[in-house]
């Protein structure tokens, strides 16, 4: 690599805390790397862990999922679905060969702008550190 | 899908908060060569009305059938644009939305891959719109009463608007009388109004308005449901006085075997009431109430030969067998009102406030110059034979607020004015005393506080900058040590009196609410807006509001003005009597559904049942979703092995080619 790898991050944010979060990050004016795109859905608890495998095979280096802090889900359970179920993920993943680092989990409330940023630049830089990610790549959009 | 997308992308410039940072024009040209878009135009401002003509006459003249906007946040005008497709005769739920201004151009500082990004955003929402579906809301009736949480200044001023509009009220306060922190106060600032005067009708207003059913000594113990139909349960804690027999007479406290002993709340622990008492002389309702924590026959099971109370009830109204009620109503609104704790002064150890007696809290002070204080008005500090009257009074203002130290970086928007307003009451009741104020910033922002502020200063009182670092005793004096920041000279300021000016905090139990109506909170840790500026009295939950210092410090005209405001916020939908609840629900696909019941498990409101269905000849169970239950969290579908329950607008269909253009471009 002549350039610095630029990884490409799919991040999957609850509604109500974390994309809000995210929004406040934009209003307050933070700065944070550009890598990571975000896809919304109502709750953490409706990320299916096949989503996580799905971005993996379509290029992405990194995934992280972030909902509402556990006990403050705007659904009162769905987060810790989420979090139940990726926590076995991370396991499989682990098992299957998956650097750790690329796959991640956050917490973020509607008021933690500033901890978005973090979060980011936590998960951007992991996986920058892990590098491409290709051996699940399917290099095609499957419109 | 009912016909062949033709989509119509339309790029915000956002005045210059996109095109700043964003190339508009390049986002525009890649959005023309994307499947299936057949018009793209950019412009200032989407969402003025030009904007969304532009959108509307396409709609109509280009025959789109699917829209993407590419601006704000979906937080902040999903609703507009659905309108603006609604008005085009488009069904709404046909819009997608690229936040390419909150997540991409105010967050990042590279105009070229902020660019890239924003043509990434709008390739996704390009990729799911095509695979929307149309979506129609459904309708709920709102049961026309309100649960109001609190009965302190902002839950009575709620309660009494929505109870003059005509609907039902339940207003459930946790101490044994309404009122709040307002009736332990003296006077008002800056208009010297006496609080108990302003405060005591609306206290009896509450209290016989046929409208309003006021629960005291009541806890709210569960909420279920959603807007419009709340289902709550109350526990009203047995007093052990009959509410009915007792004339209030005071005779049972008077005879009490504890009179005198038990540090009384209203007073701040600096007066003593009985075991069985009356919070304050106006407490409404003026009824007894048995503390269960300190009366001897309900601690020990023996008072004496039987209970001295009993005995003295010449009605009749006391009853030690008193069990707890629970009171079970359904509401279509909720107000939370629950008000502050007063910040601990013991966090801050160099003020020495556990440790002397001659250092108090405002609210402290509120009390020993009120007539209806444990010194009867009269500034008396210390007990018994010792207690004297102070000559040297010093103020500590910001003391729990403004200081990282003790984790409250905000203001607490009263001390400052509380602070000019004891000043003036010292003054006024001890001519003699000379009044000076410790000072980091003078905020005098609201009406008439400036003015009050200078009239305080005119009176003699004198406000010094700087930040005290400690107090200390030496010989019979306290010794205020601080530095005048204006004149950059050390002090050592010996004093008779420090009043330290305690800040207002989130309240320690803000917890039990948040658990009953799922409210997030605010850095501050008091209760999240649902927007700061245009939603100031809304929560993320439809259909429950926050009134008063609940949401963050205020004073009491602020708090009334909020309280109104929730009040007028809840009337919107008790007196429209419908609601709108959401579209984007979940949906079971019978024909492959096996019925193993995972999603019914899953599902935190109960909303899916199993029900047996024919297929073919077969009688098998599958899944159902009650619409009118469904919040649309999407739980089950992420948990169903089948892929058969899907979320309307957030289908695995159509989620998963947002992840392939994601994962793909880079």
């Amino acid at each position: 690599m002549s350039e610095q790898f630029q990884p490409n991050v799919v991040a999957f944010l609850c509604n109500w805390c974390s994309y809000a979060g995210a929004d406040l990050a934009g209003t307050s004016r933070i700065k944070y790397p550009h890598n990571l795109n975000v896809i919304r859905v109502m709750c953490s608890g409706r990320v299916n862990p096949l989503f996580v495998i799905n971005a993996l095979q379509q290029g992405a280096d990194g995934v992280l999922v972030s909902g509402c802090h556990p006990g403050d889900c705007h659904y009162m359970e769905g987060n810790f679905y989420a979090r139940r179920r990726f926590s076995l993920m991370n396991e499989l993943l682990e098992y299957v060969g998956v650097e750790p680092g690329r796959f991640n989990m956050s917490w973020v409330s509607a008021s933690e702008g500033a901890k978005w940023k973090d979060v980011v630049a936590g998960v951007v830089e992991k996986a920058k550190e892990a590098g491409p990610f290709d051996q699940f790549r399917r290099n095609k959009i499957n419109w | 899908m009912n016909n062949k997308p033709k989509i119509g992308v339309y790029v915000c410039h956002c005045g210059v908060n996109i095109s700043k940072m964003v190339d508009i024009e390049a986002v525009t040209e890649f959005a023309s060569h994307l499947p299936n878009v057949k018009v793209v135009r950019n412009y200032s401002y989407m969402c003025s009305d030009p904007g969304q003509l532009l959108m509307r006459e396409d709609i109509k003249n280009e025959g789109l059938n699917r829209v993407v906007v590419a601006s704000c946040s979906p937080r902040m005008h999903e609703n507009t644009f659905r309108k603006t497709l609604a008005a085009g005769g488009l069904n709404p739920y046909y819009l997608e939305m690229a936040n390419i201004r909150e997540q991409c151009s105010w967050v990042h500082e590279d105009r070229e891959d902020a660019t890239g990004k924003a043509k990434k955003i709008v390739s996704a929402a390009v990729a799911k719109v095509r695979l929307l579906e149309a979506l129609y809301e459904s309708e709920v009736e709102v049961e026309p009463a309100t649960l109001i949480i609190g009965a302190g200044i902002a839950g009575i001023q709620a309660a009494l608007d929505i109870a003059n509009a005509g609907f039902k009220v339940y207003l459930v306060e946790k101490t044994p009388s309404v009122g709040g922190k307002m009736s332990q106060l003296d006077k008002t600032f800056p208009t010297l109004d006496c609080s108990a005067c302003i405060l005591t009708p609306k206290m009896v207003d509450v209290a016989v308005h046929p409208n309003i059913e006021l629960m005291t000594y009541s806890k709210v113990e569960d909420i279920s449901g959603y807007v419009g139909n709340f289902q709550v349960k109350v526990r009203k804690k047995a007093r052990y006085v009959d509410m009915e027999k007792c004339t209030s007479c005071g005779a049972c406290a008077e005879e009490c075997r504890l009179a005198g002993r038990v540090p009384s709340e209203f007073n701040e622990n600096m007066g003593n009431r009985s075991a069985i008492y009356l919070p304050f002389p106006q407490a409404v309702p003026a009824k007894y109430t048995v503390d269960p924590e300190r009366c001897l026959f309900l601690t020990r099971g023996k008072c004496g030969k039987s209970p001295k109370c009993v005995d003295a009830c010449l009605a009749g109204a006391i009853n030690f067998e008193q069990q707890d009620e629970i009171a079970e109503f359904k509401v279509g609104t909720v107000i939370v009102a629950t008000g502050y704790d007063v910040f601990d002064a013991a966090k801050k150890p160099e003020y020495g406030y556990t440790e002397y007696e001659n250092v108090i809290t405002g609210l402290e002070l509120e009390r020993l110059v009120s007539a209806s204080g444990p010194t009867g008005g009269d500034i008396l500090i210390g007990k018994g034979e010792n207690a004297f009257v102070p000559k040297e009074v010093a103020f500590i203002k910001c003391v729990g607020s403004r200081d990282k130290s003790v984790g409250n970086e905000y203001c607490s928007r009263v001390c400052c004015m509380y602070t000019a307003k004891l000043a003036h009451l010292v003054e006024e009741k001890l001519p003699d005393a000379n009044v000076r104020i410790y000072y980091m910033d003078v905020r005098a922002f609201g009406k008439g506080f400036e003015e009050f502020y200078d009239r305080v200063r005119r009176e003699g009182v004198r406000y010094i900058r700087g930040n005290p670092s400690e107090i200390f005793k030496r010989g019979e004096k306290l010794v205020v040590k601080v530095e005048d920041t204006l004149t950059a000279t050390p002090l050592e300021d010996e004093v008779d009196l420090v009043v330290l000016a305690v800040g207002l905090e989130p309240r320690k139990d803000a917890r039990e609410i948040i658990d009953l109506l799922r409210l997030s909170q605010s850095s501050d840790k008091f209760y999240l807006e649902a927007h700061p500026k245009l939603a100031p009295v809304d929560t993320a939950t439809d259909g429950v509001f926050l009134a008063g210092c609940a949401q963050g410090p205020k004073d009491i005209p602020d708090t009334v003005a909020q309280a109104k405001g929730a009040a007028s916020s809840a009337l919107v939908l008790l007196s429209s009597g419908k609601v709108k609840i959401g579209a984007q629900i979940s949906f079971v696909n019978e024909a492959t559904c096996r019925g193993c019941g995972y999603c019914v498990d899953i599902c935190p409101y109960g909303a899916i049942e199993l029900v047996e269905i024919n297929r073919m000849g077969n009688i098998i169970s599958v899944a159902r979703v009650n619409d009118a239950l469904c919040k649309g969290c999407g739980a089950c579908v992420a948990g169903c092995l089948s892929g058969s329950i899907q979320q309307k607008s957030f289908m695995d269909r159509q989620i998963l080619p947002q992840i392939a253009v994601l994962g793909v471009m880079r």
